[in-house]
């Protein structure tokens, strides 16, 4: 807590990124609270203006914009999240077998690695899209994008390793005795987790983008409200044209923000996990090292 | 005539992370003179400031390091003037060409992905109105007087072994041939063979271009082979200041008596001792002498008076009370 | 019947091939290397040699952390390569203990440096019973001349380098090792410190008993600590024998040559003639030298040492690989 509270207070970037994400996350536990069902429709109240009833107005549909973009907000968020766990679950498995036992194994799992990198994920997941079409739940699109998403992660991981392997204080502690796995325990997992946990960030960051984009351009489930959902429907309706831009407005002003918190947090988390300059803030008393 | 001369400088390092105010008292109250036509060393362990001092010296002022009072003055062409003040747009006309720098590591210089003849163009295009042929020749000539061979100008830095490269570097920083050179460091990172060889290029070049030599390192061998004058710094201040032979037989402040005593000679086999404990924390220096934790006379006295550094004799400075009472103490 | 002796290294080599495809290129680290530490006596022996000699190499080969590629480490007549890895961890790491170059990075920036010297002591069982773990250590940071108190719940930003490296000796120290690997320990350590580290060696090995072997390429440090010292020259020991006649008085080429370039902290001594670096001290070449690899700059190179590669002719209490000492001429 005192690492969120340092944060907060001299950390702006971590400051307003954090905020903003709170603001994002009520969004998106207000849609428990919903008084509208996610797919309730009525037609006489299609198509209004935002008013004290309906805060941003309805939809050609009869929905009440704003309790949509609650549940739009809260999907999106549930999907982006399934892919970052399973992605960096997948990426650090495969780094920690590949770093550490290295050999064979090693070459066997970089080789694999390689070629997903090289998959063009867009023209993939525009194609399976298509295929599962009316099938796709937010679980399984979940699991789609984090498939996906684990091969650049990886490689990230199985480098941090080889480098601290390297490192004299791995030798120091096998000489004091160290089994391998309390090594990695011990010495390396205090560089890695902090690492991992910056980088999951960037994992949320790429799930929301893809889901979007393959929502706004009609290749999911356009019966689940997501935000991609949501801008998909407003430009179907021609929301644009008719200047309804309560429509569209909302849900592209929600994917900014999310992803310009997400960023901004990934950026100002890893600079305070950074090795080095957590050394700055150890205690008082430490000599510092000027020349 | 002094061609640099430093007044009562203080800089230090003021960080601020994450709360965290820090300030550290690099360089502190510092006067040094540097004549023409001789090569000052500056020695001193490691977090003793003097790669801060040479910093300032030649104006590479960046945060988190600030200057705090003094003044720096130049004396070129006969006029003179406070660099410190200065813009840097009014400093750059100086640098390369009247001041250059030579660096701890060659890396720092050389542009990893362009050939040393790209390099030298830029610096001297930078500096100098030439055309590029001339350029080249004029840096072929120079290579030549030190002993590289032409091949090196169309090779890329890390074709080059790392003792070539420091040698490279020094080309660059003395093509102009300014009247004020700053090392740090130039030979730590290399062999003993290759440091002998970087060592009597940096005297020879010294003594034809008759320019001012200011060179910091902590080996005190170094010092002893290649400068005219000492000064040893010991945590943010000057401590003793004289001329090399003096300083090394008869050294008078305690901790330099303790470093020339510990020095391992090859045909000597008996006992030496290190000096006890160890350099105080920069961000909270002892009050008084900053020596006097570690010295074996240290009185009442200096652990609440800053000695100052006072002359006992031919140029030879000393800043300790006990010493300068007694004008010569060997412990 | 050969005297056991503590270390006994022969014909040690370690061929790296870097590359792959068509550019492949053999650097041969260490070149039939053979020396030997005598039991019973403790003794401080100097691997001494500049960048590319193969010294860090050969440290981690004796070390177990690098497999050679030819020849044998026999550490009491046991052969290090061919130990099973628990063995290693339950006998032969409590005999032989590293120190390292970086005292910084000895230690983990994150952890408390403490944490190594309770480690080690559990690890190895080494506390005596009625003795808790906290004594026996203070009792080691003892002999390096640091207390618990000093350095207990400190991270290693919070010490100075000359602090962290005794710490460093003390971490070994603490299985009682009769053999301590330190790779280049003072090369890091501020030069008012530094003889504090050297002559703690020297107390290791005559309060303590323990041999060390001492990789360096300082020769002054070397003169004045050791006994033997080994000159490493791109990876072939080139002189072998007491530190005081070779460095006194030394044969080799390549080893007259380090003399004279060490400077002497003298004003008096400074050098007067001036030395002339030729071209072929670009490494890669040397390596691949046919015949002796220091013939290219060798002043006093002769026809046959383009084409032969010296062996070790013992001569005045020393062995030298060159040709000027073959005892048949």
């Amino acid at each position: 807590m005192t690492v969120l509270k340092d944060l907060f207070l001299h950390d702006r970037k971590f400051r307003i990124g954090f905020i903003i994400i709170i603001l994002i996350l009520i969004i998106a536990f207000l849609s428990f609270i919903s008084p509208y069902e996610p797919d309730e429709r009525s037609m006489p109240r299609k198509n209004l203006e935002p008013s004290w009833e309906h805060w941003l107005g309805t939809n050609a549909t009869g929905q009440d914009i704003f309790w949509i973009l609650t549940f739009a907000v809260r999907n999106s968020l549930f999907v982006a999240l399934v892919s970052a766990l399973i992605s960096r679950c997948i990426a650090m498995v495969n780094g920690l077998f590949s770093g550490y036992i290295g050999g064979k194994t090693d070459r066997v799992l970089s080789t694999l690695t390689d070629s997903f990198i090289v998959v063009p994920r867009l023209p993939l997941l525009i194609l399976l899209s298509f295929i599962f079409k009316d099938n796709i739940t937010l679980l399984f699109m979940g699991l789609l994008l984090g498939f996906l998403d684990w091969a650049w992660p990886s490689k990230r991981y199985r480098s941090q390793i080889l480098s601290l392997k390297e490192r004299e204080f791995t030798f120091t502690a096998i000489f004091s005795g160290m089994k391998t796995p309390k090594v990695i325990y011990k010495e390396h997992f205090p560089f890695l987790i902090p690492y991992m946990m910056a980088d999951i960030i960037s994992g949320f960051l790429w799930a929301i983008g893809m889901e979007i984009t393959l929502s706004a351009l009609g290749l999911t489930n356009l019966n689940i409200s997501t935000i991609g959902t949501m801008i998909y429907w407003a430009n179907y309706y021609q929301s644009m044209l008719q200047g309804r831009w309560n429509w569209l407005g909302p849900p592209i002003i929600a994917s900014i923000l999310t992803v310009l918190s997400l960023y901004l947090l990934s950026d100002s988390i890893g600079a305070f996990l950074d090795p080095r300059t957590k050394l700055k803030r150890i205690m008082g008393g430490g000599i510092i090292r000027c020349q | 005539m002094p061609i640099v001369e430093a007044k009562d400088v203080s800089a230090h390092y003021i960080t601020n992370v994450y709360g965290i105010e820090r300030e550290v008292n690099a360089v502190d109250n510092v006067s040094l003179s540097i004549n023409k036509n001789e090569i000052l060393g500056i020695a001193g362990e490691s977090g003793c400031g003097k790669t801060t001092l040479l910093k300032v010296l030649f104006k590479m002022i960046n945060p988190p390091l600030k200057i705090l009072g003094g003044k720096v003055e130049y004396n070129l062409n006969n006029k003179k003037f406070d660099i410190l003040t200065l813009s840097d747009e009014g400093f750059r006309h100086i640098r390369w060409r009247n001041a250059s720098y030579i660096p701890q590591g060659s890396m720092n210089v050389l542009n990893p992905v362009r050939r040393i003849k790209s390099t030298f163009r830029d610096f001297v295009g930078t500096h100098c109105r030439m055309g590029k042929r001339e350029i080249d020749e004029m840096a072929l000539e120079h290579l030549n007087d030190l002993s590289l061979p032409p091949q090196v100008m169309d090779a890329y830095p890390h074709q080059l072994s790392g003792g070539m490269r420091q040698r490279v570097t020094i080309a660059l920083a003395t093509i102009l041939k300014p009247d004020l050179i700053f090392a740090d460091e130039p030979t730590t990172a290399l062999d003993v063979i290759v440091q002998r060889v970087v060592i009597q290029l940096m005297r020879k070049i010294q003594s034809e271009e008759k320019s001012s030599l200011l060179i910091v390192t902590h080996d005190m061998a170094i010092q002893a082979n290649l400068t005219d004058r000492i000064a040893i710094m010991y945590a943010g201040k000057i401590i003793e200041e004289g001329k090399t032979k003096e300083i090394f037989k008869n050294p008078i402040h305690y901790y330099t008596q303790f470093l020339v005593g510990s020095l391992p000679k090859i045909g000597d086999k008996s006992h030496r001792i290190s000096i006890p404990g160890s350099p105080p924390p920069l961000n909270n220096p002892p009050p008084g002498c900053r020596f006097h934790e570690r010295c074996p006379e240290a009185e009442e006295h200096c652990k609440q008076e800053i000695p100052p550094l006072i002359d006992v004799g031919d140029g030879h400075k000393v800043a300790c009370f006990k010493c300068t009472a007694n004008e010569r103490v060997v412990v | 019947m050969a005297q056991e002796k503590l270390l006994r290294i022969d014909d040690l080599t370690k061929v790296f091939i870097t590359g792959g495809g068509f550019y492949r290129s053999r650097v041969v680290a260490v070149n039939d290397a053979s020396f030997s530490l005598k039991s019973g006596k403790p003794e401080i022996f100097t691997l001494a040699g500049e960048s590319g000699s193969g010294k860090t190499t050969l440290a981690r080969i004796i070390l177990g952390l690098i497999e050679p590629t030819k020849g044998s480490v026999k550490y009491k007549n046991r052969e290090v390569t061919q130990i099973s890895k628990k063995e290693k961890r339950s006998w032969f790491m409590k005999e032989v203990q590293p120190i390292f170059q970086n005292p910084f990075e000895t230690f983990s920036p994150l952890k408390k440096v403490d944490t190594y010297l309770y480690d080690t002591v559990a690890n190895y069982n080494m506390a005596k019973i009625g003795q808790s773990v906290k004594e026996y250590v203070n009792e080691k940071l003892g002999v390096v001349g640091l207390s618990l108190e000093e350095v207990e719940g400190r991270f290693p930003n919070e010490l100075s380098g000359g602090q962290l490296q005794r710490m460093s000796v003390a971490r070994a120290l603490l299985t009682n090792p009769s053999l301590i690997i330190a790779d280049e320990p003072v090369s890091m350590v501020d030069a008012s410190l530094r003889m504090s580290i050297v002559n703690l060696f020297k107390d290791l090995r005559d309060d303590l008993g323990v041999s060390v072997i001492y990789i360096t390429h300082d020769l002054a440090t070397s003169y004045y600590v050791s006994d033997m010292i080994a000159i490493m020259f791109r990876g072939i020991i080139v002189e072998l024998g007491p530190v005081q006649k070779i460095l006194d008085d030394p044969f080799h080429p390549y080893t007259q040559l380090l003399k004279k370039s060490i400077p002497e902290p003298d004003p008096e001594k400074r050098w007067t003639e001036e030395t002339k670096l030729s071209l072929s001290s670009m490494e890669k070449k040397e390596f691949q030298r046919e015949g002796c690899k220091f013939a290219g700059r060798c002043p006093q190179a002769m026809d046959i040492c383009t084409s032969l590669e010296p062996e070790g002719f013992f001569v005045d209490e020393r062995t030298v690989k060159c040709h000027l000492y073959n005892n048949s001429n």
